[in-house]
Formats: C-alpha cells, sequence, structure tokens
C-alpha cells in the first residue's frame, strides 16, 4: 500500500481547492447563509415542522446537507474534468497508485472540502439562530455518507465528462435538481401522497432525512433505512468507479 | 549488457489506423537508445504503452523485468517520462510541483536534498518559488524534465525535449542527458533532430506506420541500409551502359555517370569490372555518403501498408 502516495494525492487535492478557497469554500457557504436568513424572515411565525419546530431549525440540516452534497460532487468532478482537459492528470496516472489509493485520495478530499462547508454553515447557523443535536452519530454518519456517496457520483462524472460542459449538465441537470427535490425545503409530509412516494425514489431523499434525524430525532423514513440504502449505493458507485479505473475508461487509451 | 525496457510483438489500433504493428525492441540498461520517425509513426504512442498511459492489444513491454500492465505499480517506480506536450497543473509553484511528484512515489521526505540538486543542475533554482504558470516554454520544460527525475528512476523516456526549445536551452539539456547516462541512466529519446541522436545515442531505431524499420548503432544503420553515390567519369562509353552500371545508374549527363552503391558488398568493384571488359576507361571517380538524414528519408518515405 502506497499510504505516502495516497496522503500526497488527497494534499494536493485540498491545497487545489484551498487555492481558490472564495471560490470552493466561502461562497456554498455564503449561499447556504442567504437561504437562511431569507427563508427564516419570509417564513417565520408561518409554519412548523414536525408539530412543534420552527421552519428555520428545520431548514439547517436540509441546506448543509445540500451542500456537503453540491461540494461533494463539484470537487471530484471539477478536479479531475480540469486535470484532463489539460493534460496534468498524466503526473498522477504515470505514478505508482494503484486504482484504490487514486479513488480514495480524491473522494477523501472531496469529502474533507464538503464537510468543511458543512461545518461552517453549522457553526453560523448556530451562531444565527441556536442548532440543537439530538442524535450526534446519525449526524455525523450522514453528513459522511452523504460526503462520501457524492465524492464519489462525482468522480465517476468527472471520468466520464470529456470537457467543462458535461460536468456542468449532470451537476446542473441531476444533481441541482435532485438535491432540491429531496426535502431541502419541506418534509414529503406535506406532499401529496403521489409524491410522497416519487420522493422515496431520489437517492438524495435519503441523505437529508437522516441528517435531519441526527438534528431533531425525527425524520421522514427510519434512519437505519437511509443508512443502509446510502451504504449499498456508496458500495455500488464505489465499484462502479474502481472498474472504470480497471479498464482505463477515458484515463488510458 | 542486462535488458532494460523489452518490448515484445506489441500491437495497437485505433480504429482503422494500425498505430504499432508488432514492434519488438530490447534496449540495454545504461544505453542511451533514440527512437527516429516522422509524425505519426507510432513513437508516442509505444512511450505510452511503456509508461502504462495507453493499453497495447497485445504483446508485451517489461522495465527493469517488471510488466507495465501485470506489476504496473512497480515497473512505474523504475520509470520515468517527459511527455511531449507543454503539460502543467497551474495552481502551483515549482518546488511543490516536484515534492508531490516525489510524494506520489513514496519519496518526498528523504528526497528534498535530491529535489535541490535537480532544481539546481537544471537552472531552475531561482524559478523554485514562482507558479507554474509564470514560466516559459523552456523553463516549464525543465521541470517536466525534473518531475521525470525526482524519484530517480532507472530508465528515462524524453519524448521530444528540445521540440519548439532554443539553442542554448537545448545543449545545457543535452549535456544534463549525458551526464545521467554517464550516471548509469537508461535513456530513451525521441526526436526530430537527427543530428542530436546521431551525436548523442548509442543505438537508433526508425520507425514508420506502426512498424520499426530500422535497428542498429548509428554507425551500423549507415553500413547496412546505407548507399553511398559514385560519379564516374568515363570515356568510350556507347548508348548502352554494361548491366552492373545500368543497375546502379542514378543519371547521366554525356559520358558522366552517378551511381547509387551499396556498402555491404562488392559492388563498386563489379561495375569497374565490367566497364574494364567492355575497354570503357574510368577517368575519374568521386564518392560521396548518404547522411543519416538521407537514409531516414530512403526509409520512413515508403507509403501506409
Amino acid at each position: 500500500m502506497n499510504l505516502r502516495g495516497t496522503w500526497t494525492l488527497f494534499c494536493k487535492e485540498v491545497k487545489r481547492f484551498m487555492v481558490v478557497a472564495m471560490q470552493t469554500l466561502l461562497a456554498p457557504v455564503i449561499t447556504a447563509l442567504l437561504y437562511l436568513v431569507i427563508f427564516s424572515h419570509v417564513m417565520a411565525n408561518r409554519v412548523t415542522m414536525y408539530d412543534d419546530l420552527s421552519y428555520s431549525s428545520f431548514l439547517v440540516p436540509g441546506l448543509i446537507m445540500m451542500s456537503i452534497i453540491q461540494n461533494a460532487f463539484g470537487n471530484t468532478s471539477s478536479s479531475l474534468v480540469f486535470s484532463k482537459v489539460t493534460g496534468s492528470i498524466v503526473f498522477v496516472l504515470l505514478g505508482p497508485l494503484t486504482h484504490l489509493e487514486f479513488f480514495v485520495a480524491f473522494v477523501a478530499a472531496a469529502m474533507f472540502r464538503a464537510l468543511l462547508v458543512g461545518l461552517a454553515i453549522f457553526v453560523a447557523a448556530d451562531l444565527y439562530i441556536g442548532v440543537t443535536v439530538a442524535q450526534p452519530l446519525y449526524m455525523v454518519l450522514f453528513g459522511f455518507l452523504g460526503a462520501a456517496t457524492l465524492a464519489t457520483v462525482g468522480f465517476i462524472a468527472g471520468i466520464w465528462a470529456d470537457k467543462f460542459d458535461h460536468a456542468a449538465t449532470f451537476q446542473n441537470f441531476v444533481i441541482m435538481p435532485l438535491s432540491f427535490l429531496s426535502g431541502v425545503f419541506y418534509s414529503i409530509h406535506s406532499l401529496p401522497g403521489l409524491w410522497q412516494s416519487v420522493s422515496k425514489f431520489n437517492p438524495l431523499f435519503y441523505m437529508i432525512d437522516g441528517f435531519r434525524y441526527g438534528f431533531f430525532g425525527q425524520s421522514d423514513v427510519a434512519p437505519q433505512l437511509g443508512v443502509g440504502i446510502m451504504c449499498g449505493a456508496l458500495a455500488i458507485l464505489g465499484i462502479l468507479a474502481l472498474m472504470m479505473l480497471r479498464s482505463g475508461y477515458k484515463l488510458r487509451t | 549488457m542486462s535488458v532494460a525496457v523489452a518490448i515484445e510483438q506489441v500491437h495497437k489500433r485505433f480504429g482503422a489506423l494500425n498505430a504499432l504493428d508488432g514492434i519488438d525492441l530490447h534496449i540495454g540498461e545504461g544505453e542511451l537508445f533514440g527512437l527516429l520517425g516522422p509524425n505519426g509513426a507510432g513513437k508516442s504512442t509505444l512511450i505510452s504503452v511503456m509508461a502504462g498511459l495507453c493499453r497495447a492489444d497485445s504483446g508485451r513491454v517489461t522495465v527493469m523485468g517488471l510488466d507495465v500492465v501485470k506489476q504496473a505499480a512497480a515497473s512505474r517506480r523504475n520509470l520515468g517520462v517527459v511527455p511531449q506536450e507543454l503539460l502543467f497543473d497551474p495552481f502551483f509553484k515549482v518546488r511543490e510541483v516536484l515534492q508531490i511528484q516525489a510524494g506520489y512515489f513514496g519519496v518526498d521526505r528523504q528526497n528534498r536534498a535530491w529535489i535541490e540538486e535537480l532544481l539546481e543542475s537544471l537552472g531552475l533554482s531561482d524559478k523554485a518559488d514562482q507558479n507554474m504558470r509564470s514560466l516559459s516554454g523552456g523553463m516549464k520544460r525543465r521541470v517536466l524534465i525534473a518531475q521525470a527525475l525526482v524519484h530517480k528512476p532507472k530508465v528515462l523516456v524524453l519524448d521530444e525535449p528540445t521540440a519548439g526549445v532554443d539553442v542554448d536551452l537545448r545543449k545545457s539539456l543535452w549535456e544534463f542527458v549525458k551526464r545521467l547516462h554517464a550516471d548509469g541512466t537508461t535513456v530513451l529519446l525521441t526526436t526530430h533532430y537527427l543530428e542530436e541522436a546521431e551525436a548523442l545515442c548509442e543505438r537508433i531505431g526508425i520507425m514508420n506506420h506502426g512498424k520499426l524499420v530500422a535497428l542498429d548503432s548509428c554507425a551500423g544503420l549507415m553500413q547496412r541500409y546505407s548507399h553511398y553515390q559514385a560519379k564516374l567519369q568515363l570515356r568510350g562509353a556507347g548508348d548502352e551502359l554494361p548491366e552492373p552500371v545500368a543497375a546502379a545508374l542514378v543519371r547521366r549527363e554525356g559520358e558522366t555517370v552517378w551511381l547509387q552503391v551499396a556498402h555491404d558488398d562488392d559492388q563498386l568493384a563489379r561495375i569497374l569490372t565490367a566497364l574494364h571488359q567492355q575497354q570503357i576507361q574510368v577517368l575519374a571517380v568521386e564518392t560521396q555518403e548518404q547522411s543519416l538524414e538521407d537514409l531516414f528519408l530512403e526509409l520512413t518515405q515508403a507509403a501506409a501498408p
């Protein structure tokens, strides 16, 4: 196992997004906080969730998880596409890293960015409206699983994409709608029956719902089901990513 | 001499294009080998196969005895590749780039002195803390060479390292390559500058249309494949020349003939004997050696099969 090589690739990827921290860290935090400020003012005293929960409090875990999802995906996909377009991916491919080491380093760096963004939103939200955590273990577990799963999706999209437009298409037409329609801003119990059922086919719903369970101890579906679905999805996506690396798909001709 | 790089029956197709058509090549340990060929001959594809960037359809390549597919990670530890394109990561400074590349090979901490030595040797010390984006093309080329050497590979592959590089830099790069070679590094280089290959390389392979069409030392190639031109001033020659002369004839102006004569047999002796037998006098003989460039053109001007 080339631990030093894996660590180097992880650090290189972290440094890459740190160099443009305004864009990769600060901007998503500000965006999430703007959502929180605007919605909490507009919806204040109008809606309560889970019987007695304020809408602002309800919104916080959804916004954190949505940012985790988008940044985990964005980091792996943009880094891989950029490296492929500029050709600098060759420096990693010439090294003695195995497929697993390559995958782990990229995904771990994306998780690190996504969780940094999530943590910053958590702290800011706590200062703004106060945040309670009923099930910290579930909160951390769903945070890590969400980041890992979307970093893996971004990894696959980054290998598949031949240009920035491909990755952006995936982000704007798949990840973004699925995250908005996953219950960030509402509980699926507020939807008509059909749409409740449809929502359960959205894998991102389980991430946000489970993450919310970590905060309030209440969720739309049992958190154990969410953990099972996410672990299964992560395993399948991880295997797919490793198979792509093994075949050399779009990386080695 | 033990084998550093063994390439055995390597085939690679890209659609209808036969990029590599059964290449067999062994490069000895410590050898400085030149791979020549026109654009599209398959040189870069062959290098990509060696480096694991491209998968051969069939055949086998080993670097220091390690299979580049089955023992990919181990074989790459023995190989440094300088790509043809000026690739760089714009997020990092020169020293960072070298530390990162060393880190991939697990040798970053114990390797700091070597990195400084490379920076010094390649004239990059004063650029070490500059971002890659700010460097000129020549400086980026030097960084690529340093990156390829940062893990002290036993085999160094330079894919047209002097393309688009000014004369001073080209000379200093070749001096550096000579030093590496003197220290025992096996070097495979591709170049379009034939005089460089002739001056630097112990053996030369010429590729064309995915095949290795010639392989020998420079002198051996000239001896084996090349011809020299002989200009004969005759007296008493009729319209019809003796058969050995007619067979070698390139051009005739009156009683002056230009002949293409092979190095490796007694062709000139047979020509002179035939002229003597027909009582044609030879007043003067001038010979002119073919250059490597002439030979290169002759071997690579064949049409694609």
